[in-house]
């Protein structure tokens, strides 16, 4: 075994007589290594300057480059991490994507070699393998094309062998790679190729060995990084009065060119400044968004798939715990979660509804914290296509039970009609309309089911003092009755007293600064790339028959969601006027914004300041709960 | 093996007031998550392991701006504080013609330099396998998977992160007879695991 040195390196002159062998060469690295410390260091700065490339390499230089590492591989003995300083930032400098394939190797052999050799080095050199997740800007445009590709599995493929092969040496290693990785993490507002790189890289390092040790935080961090993406796209103020901002704030300069009849009503409604920079600046954030959403579905199927769901749903259900839940509103994030419950509707599905009803009626939760874990579990109840109804009732059955209590401990002298106080048990109450406005019809087709529905005090707390109708949100009320009415879930004959008062004061006030009344998270998801992933999943109000639907054509035995997917779509694209293929599962960006800026839960406008339209046709779920007008309703 | 003995401590550890209804939990958690796997200068060691006992159901609340719960133990600890000169035995992961590296106790790494290996010992590749083979005895042969006994030259305590690494060399006749009990001991362990299988 031998190589030729290149004649340029003057500080292998004396050896160059054609041929060193492999040894030679260490020999004399390590010795000038070693002549540093006696203050020569010629040959060392020499030995420095191969080492500074910033970019792609001549074949020679490379051969040189590449001579160089396997050298120093074998004398890391030798280099000192005082002495060597600068050897050693120009090594951990250096770029992978700049190399050629033989310079990689080499170069990661030697940064494996000074990991092990010596506790100082460990950070520098993870610090190093993590910043080679990203690739150079002048690399970044040709990732589209399939030379990048290429180029980047090479890369990365080498990278997580290398922090595989530290792990193996020093078993610590993963505890000190975690911060790194988390601190290297690119910003918000760093570009979305980037971060999709990066975040490819923090789950690849998740599924494989290493994830045993690292894994959650990896994986929480990721979850971290979509909430911060998801504030920053604007919701629309709920709370705005201001008639004039009823959309949600981020469309692109064109969409009035290309909207459809619709869009350009609301088109109207909106002063042009509306759609301003800051509104795409919104949609950029929506794509990364997107992206980083995709990816994690993507990672979540591929753990299905290896059967390790179960152990990273149990870090999912934490890192929600955490982050999501207690985020204001969160918009997008949490449908990671709802993937996450399709892929196993026997345990992760089961396992999150309980989770959200445990936190729901755990007394020593604060109450925004319950309110939002009953909203999320109302709509994950209602849009969960994969849940069965008997799982659906049994839910239902501890919330009803829960609210039935709380009615009974209440304090009868109270006088005044107070809803922030009792702000829990309204949302309680809330959730259980919602989810019957959804499910109602599917429990009553089944005998024992419905015989547990009729039999849950329903009617008792509907009909306490606290007054649940009266203060709850008007849309969902009025929809419940008129189901409740058909079903026919009351067994009194008088009528429920329901002035409709499209939003009362009391609804406004129990809600709070939140306006948690009025959160329904699992509303469809308007992101186009991990709608593909959720849309299989997912109940849309178009698909729900509801109990005064006529159904006299349609075979009762049959559950409506076993109708084909695509025609669903089909129908529901009908009935919006949509051209548009059935089978064409990527929406165009179009419709991607415009389904946006129909975001369900903010209205186009405060129904208190006049809605016109959507009242009048009362057969459909009110604009406040049905969360868009897109071709997905 | 040396570097291992037990410490008795009385500890007192800090617990959020959001953790109250569910102290025992969150004072393991914590426990776990601050020592284990750590250098501890107060312990001069790493610790492996603990076991605690609570002194009173009571705990103190601390003034301040947040009142956590100081809760009092007293706790035995396992500590792995490796000094100079100390006879270690760790398992052979890599090997080269530099070094071979060792990981002791399954969790602390650790390299003998090319210098620090008794010129009894040779490099050799055999059928492939990179080996260390002694002069003196045929049959005395170091490779990857081996558990070898060394004598620790310099430990490396990174107070920042709070780790520890040993570096080792092994010099004397001493060190010799170590390094064939070791590698008998691990033949014959193998011959064991063999027999269990």
């Amino acid at each position: 075994m031998g190589m030729e040195l290149p004649t340029e390196e003057a500080g292998f002159h004396e050896m160059n007589d054609g041929y060193i062998s492999d040894s030679e060469v260490v020999f004399h690295v390590r010795s000038v290594l070693k002549l540093v410390s006696q203050g020569d260091d010629e040959q060392y700065n020499q030995l420095v300057e191969v080492m500074n490339c910033t970019q792609r390499l001549e074949p020679d230089q490379e051969a040189m480059l590449v001579a160089s590492l396997k050298a120093l591989s074998g004398a890391v003995s030798s280099i000192d991490v005082i002495f060597h300083e600068t050897l050693l930032s120009s090594i951990f400098g250096m770029s992978m994507w700049n190399c050629g394939r033989d310079a990689m190797d080499a170069l990661v052999e030697l940064i494996i070699n000074l990991a092990v050799s010596s506790g100082d080095f460990v950070d520098a050199c993870l610090d190093m393998l993590v910043c080679n997740f990203l690739p150079p800007p002048t690399v970044l445009p040709s990732l589209s094309q399939t030379r990048g590709l290429a180029r980047k599995k090479e890369v990365l493929d080498r990278v997580h062998s290398a922090l595989r092969s530290i792990a193996d040496l020093v078993p610590l290693a993963p505890l000190r790679l975690m911060p790194i990785v988390l601190q290297r993490m690119p910003r918000v507002h760093a570009k979305e190729a980037l971060i999709v790189i990066y975040v490819e890289s923090m789950l690849r390092l998740e599924s494989s060995s290493i994830g045993e040790l690292v894994g959650s935080t990896m994986l929480m961090a990721v979850v971290d990084r979509l909430i911060d993406l998801d504030v920053e796209i604007g919701w629309e103020d709920i709370l705005q009065e201001d008639t004039s901002k009823g959309i949600f704030d981020m469309e692109l300069e064109d969409i009035e060119e290309n909207a459809d009849e619709d869009d350009a009503k609301i088109g109207n409604e909106l002063p042009k400044g509306a759609l301003s920079r800051q509104s795409l600046g919104g949609n950029l954030v929506a794509e990364k968004l997107d992206s980083l959403m995709g990816l994690a579905c993507e990672h979540l199927k591929s753990c299905a798939e290896s059967g390790r769901l179960v152990k990273v749903f149990e870090t999912l259900i934490q890192s929600f715990e955490m982050t999501v839940l207690n985020a204001y509103k969160s918009k997008f994030a949490q449908f990671v979660m709802f993937y996450a419950c399709s892929l196993d509707p026997e345990n992760c599905a089961m396992k999150f509804a309980t989770f959200l009803a445990d936190v729901f009626m755990c007394r020593t939760n604060p109450p925004l914290t319950r309110m939002s874990a009953v909203s999320y579990l109302a709509s994950y109840l209602s849009r969960g296509k994969f849940l069965p109804s008997s799982f659906v009732a049994s839910i239902l059955k501890r919330l009803v039970q829960w609210c039935f209590e709380y009615t009974q401990f209440w304090d009868s002298q109270e006088t005044a009609f107070n809803p922030t106080a009792h702000r829990v048990f309204y949302s309680g109450c809330q959730a259980v309309m919602y989810v019957l406005c959804f499910r109602m019809r599917l429990l009553i087709e089944v005998p024992h089911l419905k015989y547990q529905l009729f039999h849950m005090p329903l009617e008792a707390i509907l009909r306490h003092p606290l007054d649940p109708l009266k203060v709850c949100l008007p849309s969902i009320v009025e929809e419940f009755l008129r189901q409740a009415k058909e079903a026919p879930l009351f067994t009194m004959s008088e009528t429920f007293l329901f002035n409709d008062q499209l939003e009362s004061e009391f609804s406004k006030a129990f809600g709070g600064m939140e306006r948690l009344d009025m959160f329904f998270p699992f509303d469809p998801c308007l992101l186009k790339k991990s709608d593909r992933y959720i849309r299989p999943n997912f109940v849309f109000w178009s698909m729900v028959r509801a109990t005064y639907d006529d159904d006299e054509d349609d075979d009762p035995d049959v559950d409506i969601y076993e109708d084909d997917l695509a025609d669903e779509n089909a129908v529901s694209f009908r009935e919006n006027g949509l051209a548009q293929s059935v089978e064409d599962q990527d929406l165009d960006l179009i419709n991607f914004e415009s389904s946006l800026s129909k975001m369900s839960i903010s209205p186009k406008a405060s129904l208190k300041h006049g809605f016109p339209g959507q009242f009048d046709t009362p057969t459909r779920m009110p604009a406040k709960i049905r969360p868009s007008t897109s071709p997905d309703w | 093996m040396e570097g291992l003995r037990v410490a008795d401590a009385d500890l007192v550890v800090y617990i959020h007031p959001s953790k109250a209804n569910k102290i025992k939990q969150a004072v393991l958690r914590q426990l776990s998550s601050a020592l284990l796997f750590q250098f501890n200068e107060n312990f001069d060691g790493v610790v492996l392991a603990y076991d605690e006992q609570f002194q009173s159901n009571k705990a103190k609340i601390t003034p301040g701006i947040v009142p956590n719960l100081g809760v009092k133990l007293k706790a035995k600890l396992l500590l792995f504080s490796p000094k100079p000169d100390m006879l270690l035995e760790g398992k052979v992961v890599k090997l080269g013609k530099e070094s071979i590296h060792v990981i002791v106790l399954g969790f602390s790494s650790a390299a003998i330099t090319f210098e620090d290996i008794r010129e009894e010992f040779k490099y050799k590749t055999k059928h492939g396998e990179s080996v260390f083979a002694s002069m003196s005895h045929k049959r005395h042969v170091i490779k990857v998977g081996s558990m070898i006994r060394f004598l620790v030259k310099r430990s490396l305590k990174k107070q920042r992160e709070k780790d520890l690494e040993v570096e080792m060399q092994e010099q004397d006749t001493r060190v010799g007879a170590a390094f064939t009990s070791s590698i008998l001991r691990h033949k014959s362990k193998r011959k064991r695991t063999a027999e269990e299988s």
